[in-house]
């Protein structure tokens, strides 16, 4: 087994015994997208006309909850200087954690997307457009977070900071995953939008991985 | 004859100067105890040896070749315990250790693999190898966070405090691996405030370099 697969097992296995973390995010994203029906009424065409836009805000706001202890946690038990001596490149160390982050909260929002998004009235026929997008967003929302986590590290009030650097950089994957589900609810191809949050995906994964360990680097100076 | 040398080092931490001109070598089998007051700097220097800290100035080198020039061959050859022992809560003790043994990957030509359980064993926590290590008090940690320089071997140990929590058995047990350690040609920096029986051990006073302070 390699290094960076070890180091993904590890971090999948912390969260699985600490199991909080991954089952607060999906019962946090659930109960805020079911607050949206108290909040703005309960009538189905507006619900279903905003459904897209309520899932993604808060799809990227859960992703946000678990974030801060990305690294957090490995640099308050000296565990990160020794990841940083590891023979895994430290570039390699955070697409691993990342990685780890995404199958923990990313994913599970994936799959519990698709159900509020009936329960929210939504196009039967944007589901098969939600899925995807949510399967090309959330790594690109769980790369830029690390970029933050990182560079919050050394940061008195790093919870407090994180999310007014990075929810900014998530502006372009919430335009193109909102676009992407109501080009399809209207009926037309969603490809376009999936394209570009592809391409968002592939210029995230090398840039989050050089940005996110030369901050990390700085954080152990 | 690999020789593991600093040259002229200078540390500044912030803005302020931890210690300058310092300078240190070390062959196979020796050891060398970083000696001095509270902030002096022995936690610096060893965070540099290892190449997690920048000197400001001056350059570490690893038979004549300066460390800088291959960093990762550099983290290949040492193993780093610091103030944090780096263990897991909700991992199991083994876990812990197969974790950061098996993250090391394959062992340099002609080194043993040794068995995580040996390592463990040399410490004397075999019999705890399946407990949770959130259950383990200071010292147990301690003595995991240890059993990492047995369980894959590396000729050069950077240590920073490992007496820390230690009890009496368990300060015999580390003296007994240090030992073998350089009997094995393997090297040894640790930082220590209370003397210990490493024979023939150098030591190093960071208090003999102190910085030159700017005048206020």
């Amino acid at each position: 087994m390699t290094a960076f697969l070890r180091l993904v097992r590890r971090d999948l296995l912390l969260a699985f015994r600490q199991g909080a973390d991954a089952a607060l995010v999906v019962v946090f994203f659930a109960l805020a997208v079911l607050l949206f029906p108290f909040g703005v009424g309960p009538e189905p065409n507006m619900l279903a006309r905003i459904g897209a836009g309520i899932l993604w805000v808060m799809a990227l706001l859960a992703a946000l909850l678990s974030l801060e202890r990305l690294f957090l946690a490995d640099h308050e038990d000296g565990s990160l200087d020794l990841l940083a001596l590891a023979p895994l490149p430290l570039e390699l160390v955070v697409l691993a954690k990342v990685a780890a982050h995404w199958l923990t909260t990313g994913l599970p929002l994936m799959l519990t997307a698709p159900f509020l998004a009936l329960l929210l009235g939504m196009d039967a026929a944007a589901i098969p457009a939600l899925v995807p997008a949510l399967l090309l967003g959330t790594p690109t929302l769980s790369l830029i977070g690390a970029i933050g986590a990182a560079l919050t590290l050394g940061a008195r009030r790093g919870g407090v900071l994180l999310p007014l650097l990075i929810l900014p950089l998530y502006v372009p994957v919430l335009v193109f995953g909102v676009a992407a589900v109501d080009a399809a609810a209207a009926g037309l191809t969603p490809r376009p939008h999936l394209l570009i949050l592809g391409g968002l995906l592939l210029g995230a994964l090398p840039l989050a991985a050089w940005a996110s360990a030369a901050a990390l680097r700085q954080a152990l100076d | 004859m690999s020789v593991f040398a600093g040259r002229d080092l200078d540390c500044v931490r912030g803005e302020r100067p931890v210690f300058a001109g310092l300078g240190f070598a070390l062959r196979p089998g020796e050891a060398l105890v970083l000696v001095g007051p509270n902030g002096s700097g022995k936690s610096s220097l060893l965070r540099c040896m290892a190449g997690l800290l920048r000197p400001a100035r001056g350059e570490l080198s690893w038979d004549g070749v300066a460390v800088d020039e291959d960093p990762e061959a550099h983290r290949g050859r040492l193993h780093y315990v610091g103030h944090q022992d780096a263990v897991k809560a909700p991992l199991s003790v083994e876990e812990n250790l197969h974790f950061w043994a098996g993250l090391r990957g394959a062992p340099a030509a002609g080194a043993a693999r040794v068995d995580p359980a040996r390592a463990l064993a040399g410490f004397g926590i075999a019999h705890l190898a399946r407990l949770p290590a959130r259950l383990l008090s200071a010292g147990q940690r301690r003595r995991l966070a240890l059993a990492r320089l047995l369980a894959a071997p590396a000729p050069l140990w950077l240590l920073d405090e490992p007496a820390a929590a230690l009890d009496d058995t368990a300060l015999g047990l580390f003296e007994a691996a240090a030992a073998a350690h350089r009997a094995g040609g393997g090297a040894v920096v640790l930082s220590a405030h209370a003397g210990f029986r490493l024979p023939a051990a150098a030591t190093l006073s960071l208090a003999d370099f102190p910085p030159e302070r700017p005048a206020p």
